[in-house]
């Protein structure tokens, strides 16, 4: 059962992940699941742990569950080795498009391929933001939250960067002073 | 080149570190910084940038981050290798922070995981990622304004030229929220309807 990996073969599994998963994050997980769990070199309570991990933690969950499993694996060399694997496809794929795309983004038919793309681009963007709200705002404030983060970065050009800060130090303060409130 | 290449590498590390909530808020993060912030790209090169980030293989975040990194270090210049070299430098700065999080926070981390604190906190962030994210399409839509008395909403015509784009729009959001298609599906769609129709 206990078999042992190597980093040739942790980079091999990270590599076909971001190969073969489109839109990333939860899309990948079963796959990640499958390569490793099933060949034994990670427990599946120590995966669960470590989804639970890599969703709280900042950054994106595929680059974060390489880092975090490939650690678990093979400690530091493990981790710099799955996130490259993660990285690596993204990396030649998309610089492959960016320069075909650059010289060709006067050509006709291209142009009236990405006319008609765009609106479904935004659409997309879109889906995430209500499946958000909808798991996220239960309350008043919540939708409050909601509301200014988005008239504020909308309109008043407000960094997301500094919404995220404040809405943290904010919550944290928050929840600190309520707590000694009710242990006094 | 070296101050672009600091400011591109500095801009992607902050991304990396306060990115909560997935590539579609990474989207708004790099949005923030390289559109409207720095204004290296244009808000319609962006969102030919985005339909292809969610097209193609791999995390949408890094798709992105690596694309704009290409089209910061061309567009100012550099030539081809200059992009390869602006888009290898915003992937690499977009990941060290998990690994500087991993390695020298986590412990911390763990402790406070547990706590109260770390739960109001992340109640308190996914509505306002949400209103992120929302404000990262509404202003791929809308030329966004605000005068210290009224809100102005221009459309972007580069993007929505006349109502055929806001069907695409109408049926590209109701395919995706109802999970009848996936992402290349509904924008390789879309782009034979514009072959069509333009």
């Amino acid at each position: 059962m206990a078999q042992t990996a190597s980093l040739w073969n942790l980079f091999c599994v990270f590599a076909k992940v971001g190969t073969f998963t489109i839109g990333g994050g939860y899309a990948m997980l079963p796959l990640i699941e499958e390569s490793l769990v099933k060949r034994g070199w990670i427990s599946e309570e120590d995966f669960q742990d470590l989804i639970v991990l890599a969703q709280s933690a900042p950054g994106l969950l595929a680059v974060n569950m390489a880092i975090f499993t490939g650690h678990r694996i093979k400690g530091l060399p493990g981790s710099i080795v799955a996130a490259l694997g993660a990285v690596l496809p993204s990396l030649v794929i998309i610089l492959l498009i960016a320069i075909f795309f650059t010289q060709f983004q006067e050509n006709e038919y291209v142009r009236r391929f990405f006319q008609g793309v765009r609106p479904a681009a935004v659409a997309l963007i879109l889906v995430p933001a209500v499946r958000m709200a909808k798991a996220g705002c239960k309350s008043w404030w919540t939708w409050l939250i909601a509301l200014a983060s988005l008239l504020g970065v909308a309109f008043l050009k407000i960094s997301p960067i500094w919404i995220v800060l404040v809405t943290i130090s904010v919550s944290v303060s928050v929840s600190l002073i309520l707590q000694k409130k009710r242990t006094p | 080149m070296t101050g672009l290449l600091g400011q591109l590498f500095f801009t992607f590390f902050f991304i990396g570190l306060f990115n909560f909530g997935g590539g579609g808020a990474m989207l708004s993060l790099i949005q923030g910084q390289v559109v409207t912030a720095h204004g290296w790209i244009t808000q319609e090169m962006f969102t030919d940038i985005v339909a292809i980030s969610q097209s193609t293989p791999g995390p949408i975040g890094i798709n992105c981050a690596t694309y704009v990194g290409y089209e910061v270090m061309y567009g100012a210049g550099f030539g081809q290798l200059g992009g390869i070299f602006g888009s290898v430098l915003a992937t690499f700065a977009v990941v060290l922070p998990s690994f500087l999080v991993f390695y020298f926070i986590i412990r911390i981390f763990y402790r406070f995981h547990e706590g109260h604190s770390f739960a109001d906190m992340m109640r308190a962030l996914r509505p306002a990622v949400a209103g992120l994210i929302g404000a990262a399409a509404l202003v791929l839509i809308f030329r966004t304004q605000w005068d210290g008395l009224h809100l102005q909403l221009n459309l972007i015509r580069e993007s929505f030229p006349d109502w055929t784009s806001w069907i695409i729009f109408a049926a590209a959001f109701a395919l995706g929220i109802s999970k009848k298609a996936g992402p290349i599906a509904i924008i390789l769609g879309a782009g034979v309807l514009g072959l069509l129709i333009y």
